[in-house]
C-alpha cells in the first residue's frame, strides 16, 4: 500500500473512534474503555476484549459533566465523563480508571457513581514507589484486581499463556510506533505533523495487531525513501496530548516538523516494553517500575533534574532545534515540572514556547501567531 | 472588646510557637531541620528526635498574614502556574528563598510606612478621630511598612566590606517579616506523604531539587474502598521500614523504639482529646465557633506527637466543660443556624467569610477535619491504616459517611461547601457529595468559589449571595418541620 493510502486510513480511524467501537461490537467483541495513564492494556487484550483509549475529545463541549465537576479540571478528564454521560461511549463493556493525578483521583469516583448500574468501572491505583520490591508487589496486587474484574466482564480466564502472547503483541506495537516516530522525524516531507498524530492516535482505537501491521508497512515504505533534505525547522513536542489536527496544521503550514516527542499520549506511553518470558504479571509490574522521566511519576533521585535532562538529550539526539510545550490547562503535574524543564532548556541554550491548550479550543489564532513567532527564532 | 481567650487556647497557641522556636534553635545549633507534609507519620521522625516544620501550616499562616498573594506571585514568576495549589506555590517560593519583607530606605535604614495600612485612631471615649481631610485618622502604632518581596540568597550574596554595607545587609535580613512562618528555617531533608494529594509528590520533589536535600517518601495511593486491604497495608508498612532506614542513614542514629512509642502514645492522646474538643460542637448552642477548630488544627498538624499538644487539648476540653456548665459561648453572636463548613477556609479572607455568617447567626458546628484528624491506633499496622485514611485519600462512600456522621452528631441545618480552587482532590467530588447530603439528611447545601491561600480566587459578592441563599433554604426547612 502506498504511504498516501496508509495515512488516509490512519486519519479515518483516528477521527472516528466511535465508529471503531461500533465495528468491534458488530463483530461480537467486547470493548473496554481505558483512561490515562499506564493501565495495562495487555490484560484487556489477553481477556479477548478490545481496549479503547479514552483521552477526551477535540469535538465535544463540557455540559453534562458539570453536574460532577467544578470548572478547574482538565478537559481530558471532564470530556471523558461527558462522553460517558452523553451516550458516546454507551457501547463500552467496562472502563479502567487509573488515579495517578489529583484530577483522576476524585474523577474515578465520579465515573463510578455516574456509571452505576450502567458500566463496570475498574479502579486502578498505581504506586509511586514503583521500583523497590514492595512497589512491584503492590503493582502486581493492583493488576491482579484489574485482571479479576476483566475476567468477570469477558467471562474468560486470563491465562499466563494468553497474557504472554498479549505482551508480545504490545511489545511489537510499541517497537513499531517507536520506529515510526523516528522515521517520521527523518521524513517530515512525507509525514506531516497532522498525519504523524493520526498514526499514533489511531493506536488507541485499534486492535494492536491490525495497527502494528499497518505501521510496519508504513515504516517499510519510509525506510525505502531517500534521505530528506528538510528546509524547514524541527522541534520536539512535549506535554500530555497534542492531537488536534487544526492545531498541528499550523506546524505544517509553517514548515515546522516534529523530530520527536515527549508527549504522554504518544511516546511517553511506549518507551518501555515488558519481558516476554517468566511470570507475565510480574513482567507488567516490572514494566511499570521501569517507566521513567515522566512528570507523573515519582523520581527517587528528585534532587537531580533527571527528567528535564532526559528531554534535553532527546532534543539533541533527534536534531530538534527547540521545544514546544503543550500545556493542558489545569494539569498540575505538568505545571509543577515546568520551571525545572525551563531551567534545563535555558541552560542548554534550547529555545522553547509554552502553549496553553485545552480540548475545547476551537480558535487557534493566538497559537498560530505564537508558533510563527517561535519558528522565526529557531 | 477583646475576645476572651481560654487557658486551653493559650496553651495551644504556645505549643505551635514552641514547635517553630525549637526548629529555629535547632538550626542555630547546626542540627538537622526537616520539612514535612501534614500527614506524614510524624511518629517516625520523632523516634529520631528530629525537628520538623510543616509547609502547609506555614503557607496557611502566610496566607492569613496577608502575604499569600505576594508569595504566590513570586512562585508564578519562577514559572509555577497559578493553577497550582496555593500552599504549594507559597511553599515553593519560600523554598526558593523568596520572602515577604518590609520596605525600607537603603540610605536611612528606616521603614517606609504604607499610608493605607493601620487601624483608625480612637480617642479616650472610643470615638474615631477625624483628620483635617475629613477622613478618619490612623493610629500610628498600627501602621505598617509596605510589603516587598525579597530573596535570602540575594541578601547573603551582598558584599560586607564597609560598615555601611554590613549595616545595610543586616537591616535587610531583619526587614524580612518577623512572624514565625516567614522565619522558618530552610530544610536539610524533606518528608513527603502523598495520602492527601499527589501534588505533594511533585511539590516535595521540587523542594528537594531546589535545596538539594534528601527526600523521604511515603506513597499512599488513593483508595476506592472503605476498607484498607491487607495488600495496601503491606505496601505502606514496607515503606515505613524503608523510611526508618533512610532516617537512620540521615541521622547516623538508630531508630529509638522508646521515643517512637512515646510519640505514638502522644499522637493518640492528642487525637482523642482533639476529637472530644470537636464533640463539644454537638451542644446546642455550641460553646465555641467551629472556625476556631481551623486554628487548632495547627497543633494537630505540627505537634500531635508532643505531649504538650495533648495536654493543651485536654485543657481546652476542661475550659469547654466549664463553659457549657455556665452556659457561655465564645461565638460572638447568638446561634440561630448550625452548618458544616466543607473544606479548608480561605485564610486570607477569614473576616470576610465570617461576616455574613455572623450577620445571619450561622455558627459553624462541624468541620471535616474533626474526623479526618482524629485517628487512634494501637500498633504499626493500625497506624498504617490510620494514615491511609486522610481527607482526600478515601473513596466517596467513606468521605460521605464521615461528613454525614458529624452533620448528624453536631446537628447541622445546612452545609456550606468551599469549592477550593487550590485543592483539586478535595473539590473533585463535592458536587456528588452535596447531592447525597441533601438526599440522605434532608439539609440544604450551598457552594461558593474560593481559595485557601490565593485571595485573588475569592469572590465576596458571590459568597454573600450563597450564604444568603443557604440561610433562606434553612429557614424554609425549619418552617416546614414546624408546620
Ligand atoms: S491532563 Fe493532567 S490533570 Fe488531566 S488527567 Fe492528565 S495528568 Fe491529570
Ligand atoms: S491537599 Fe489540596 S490543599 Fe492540601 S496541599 Fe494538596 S492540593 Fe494543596
Amino acid at each position: 500500500m502506498s504511504i498516501e493510502v496508509l495515512l488516509k486510513e490512519f486519519a479515518e480511524i483516528s477521527e472516528h473512534p466511535r465508529r471503531q467501537i461500533q465495528a468491534f461490537k458488530a463483530e461480537g467483541k467486547k470493548v473496554v474503555g481505558v483512561l490515562p495513564y499506564y493501565a495495562p492494556e495487555e490484560l484487556v487484550y489477553a481477556a479477548g476484549m478490545v481496549p479503547m483509549g479514552i483521552w477526551g475529545s477535540n469535538k465535544k463541549t463540557i455540559s453534562m459533566a458539570k453536574e460532577y465537576c467544578a470548572t478547574f479540571y482538565c478537559t481530558i478528564a471532564q470530556l471523558a465523563l461527558e462522553m460517558l454521560l452523553d451516550g458516546t461511549l454507551d457501547d463500552l463493556d467496562g472502563l479502567i480508571t487509573p488515579t495517578i493525578c489529583d484530577t483522576l483521583r476524585p474523577m474515578s469516583q465520579n465515573f463510578r457513581v455516574a456509571m452505576k448500574d450502567k458500566l463496570p468501572c475498574i479502579f486502578l491505583a498505581h504506586p509511586q514507589q514503583r521500583k523497590p520490591a514492595f512497589g512491584i508487589q503492590f503493582t502486581m496486587d493492583q493488576y491482579q484486581h484489574v485482571k479479576g474484574e476483566l475476567e468477570k466482564i469477558s467471562g474468560n480466564t486470563i491465562t499466563d499463556e494468553a497474557l504472554r502472547e498479549a505482551i508480545k503483541v504490545y511489545n511489537r506495537s510499541r517497537a513499531a510506533r517507536r520506529e515510526f516516530v523516528k522515521l517520521a522525524g527523518e521524513h517530515p516531507d512525507v509525514i506531516s505533523a497532522v498525519s504523524r498524530s493520526a498514526v499514533l492516535r489511531s493506536a488507541w482505537f485499534m486492535i494492536k495487531d491490525d495497527h502494528t501491521a499497518k505501521v510496519e508497512a508504513l515504516n517499510a515504505e519510509l525506510r525505502a525513501l531517500p534521505p530528506c533534505d528538510w528546509k524547514g525547522k524541527k522541534i520536539l513536542t512535549s506535554g500530555i496530548i497534542c492531537d488536534n489536527p487544526k492545531l498541528l496544521q499550523i506546524f505544517d503550514d509553517n514548515q515546522i516538523a516534529i523530530a520527536a516527542d515527549d508527549v504522554a499520549h504518544e511516546s511517553r506511553m511506549i518507551r518501555v516494553d515488558a519481558a516476554e518470558t517468566g511470570d507475565p504479571m510480574m513482567a507488567l509490574a516490572q514494566q511499570f517500575a521501569d517507566q521513567d522521566y515522566d512528570i507523573l511519576l515519582y523520581d527517587e533521585n528528585s534532587n537531580q533534574n533527571r527528567r528535564a535532562d532526559f528531554v534535553v538529550k532527546q532534543i539533541k539526539d533527534s536534531g530538534a532545534q527547540g521545544l514546544v510545550l503543550f500545556m493542558q490547562q489545569f494539569c498540575d503535574p505538568e505545571e509543577m515540572e515546568y520551571p525545572y524543564l525551563k531551567k534545563a532548556l535555558d541552560a542548554a541554550g534550547i529555545p522553547h514556547i509554552k502553549l496553553g491548550v485545552d480540548q475545547q479550543m476551537r480558535d487557534f489564532g493566538q497559537a498560530s501567531t505564537a508558533i510563527q513567532a517561535f519558528a522565526d527564532v529557531l | 472588646m477583646a475576645k476572651e481567650v481560654s487557658p486551653g487556647v493559650l496553651a495551644l497557641r504556645k505549643v505551635v510557637e514552641d514547635v517553630y522556636a525549637d526548629a529555629r534553635e535547632a538550626k542555630k545549633q547546626g542540627k538537622l531541620v526537616g520539612w514535612s507534609s501534614s500527614k506524614f507519620p510524624c511518629e517516625l521522625a520523632a523516634a529520631f528526635d528530629l525537628d520538623v516544620m510543616y509547609p502547609e501550616n506555614q503557607a496557611a499562616g502566610i496566607a492569613a498574614n496577608r502575604d499569600g498573594e505576594i508569595m504566590c506571585q513570586a512562585a508564578e514568576d519562577l514559572g509555577f502556574d497559578n493553577d497550582i495549589c496555593g500552599y504549594a506555590r507559597i511553599s515553593l517560593a519560600y523554598a526558593a528563598g523568596k520572602r515577604a519583607s518590609r520596605k525600607f530606605d537603603p540610605e536611612t535604614l528606616e521603614y517606609v510606612i504604607n499610608p493605607a495600612s493601620g487601624r483608625p485612631l480612637k480617642d479616650e471615649n472610643g470615638k474615631v478621630v477625624m483628620g483635617e481631610d475629613g477622613k478618619p485618622k490612623k493610629d500610628p502604632k498600627t501602621m505598617q511598612p509596605y510589603t516587598v518581596l525579597d530573596d535570602i540568597h540575594e541578601i547573603e550574596a551582598l558584599p560586607e566590606t564597609t560598615e555601611k554595607e554590613i549595616a545595610y545587609k543586616n537591616f535587610r535580613r531583619e526587614a524580612i517579616k518577623p512572624y514565625r512562618q516567614m522565619r522558618m528555617p530552610q530544610p536539610d531533608f524533606v518528608l513527603c506523604c502523598n495520602n492527601i494529594c499527589n501534588c505533594m509528590t511533585k511539590w516535595y520533589e521540587n523542594i528537594a531539587r531546589m535545596c538539594n536535600v534528601p527526600l523521604i517518601m511515603i506513597d499512599i495511593p488513593y483508595n476506592n474502598t472503605v476498607e484498607v486491604h491487607d495488600t495496601n497495608v503491606a505496601y505502606v508498612r514496607a515503606q515505613f521500614d524503608h523510611a526508618i532506614k533512610q532516617l537512620e542513614e540521615l541521622t547516623g542514629k538508630k531508630f529509638d523504639e522508646k521515643k517512637f512509642e512515646e510519640a505514638c502514645a502522644n499522637a493518640n492522646r492528642t487525637a482523642s482529646a482533639w476529637l472530644r474538643v470537636c464533640d463539644y460542637l454537638q451542644y446546642k448552642p455550641a460553646p465555641y465557633s467551629g472556625f476556631d477548630l481551623f486554628n487548632h488544627m495547627a497543633d494537630v498538624v505540627t505537634a500531635r506527637g508532643r505531649v504538650q499538644a495533648a495536654e493543651a487539648f485536654e485543657q481546652l476540653e476542661k475550659d469547654l466543660a466549664e463553659a457549657v456548665k455556665v452556659g457561655k459561648s465564645t461565638t460572638p453572636f447568638p446561634e440561630k443556624y448550625r452548618v458544616m463548613f466543607e473544606g479548608i477556609p480561605c485564610w486570607p479572607k477569614l473576616p470576610n467569610l465570617f461576616k455574613p455568617l455572623k450577620e445571619h447567626g450561622v455558627n459553624v458546628t462541624a468541620v471535616v477535619y474533626a474526623p479526618a484528624f482524629g485517628f487512634v491506633y494501637n500498633n504499626m499496622d493500625e497506624m498504617v491504616r490510620a494514615y491511609y485514611k486522610a481527607p482526600n485519600s478515601v473513596c466517596i462512600e467513606q468521605g460521605v459517611s464521615w461528613r454525614e456522621g458529624i452533620c448528624k452528631d453536631n446537628k447541622v441545618d445546612g452545609v456550606l461547601v468551599h469549592y477550593n480552587r487550590s485543592c483539586k482532590p478535595w473539590s473533585g467530588y463535592m458536587a456528588e457529595m452535596q447531592r447525597r447530603f441533601t438526599e440522605d439528611l434532608g439539609i440544604p447545601c450551598a457552594g461558593f468559589d474560593g481559595d485557601q491561600a490565593d485571595p485573588r480566587n475569592f469572590n465576596e459578592a458571590q459568597y454573600e449571595t450563597r450564604v444568603q441563599g443557604l440561610v433562606e433554604a434553612m429557614e424554609a426547612n425549619a418552617e416546614n418541620k414546624e408546620g
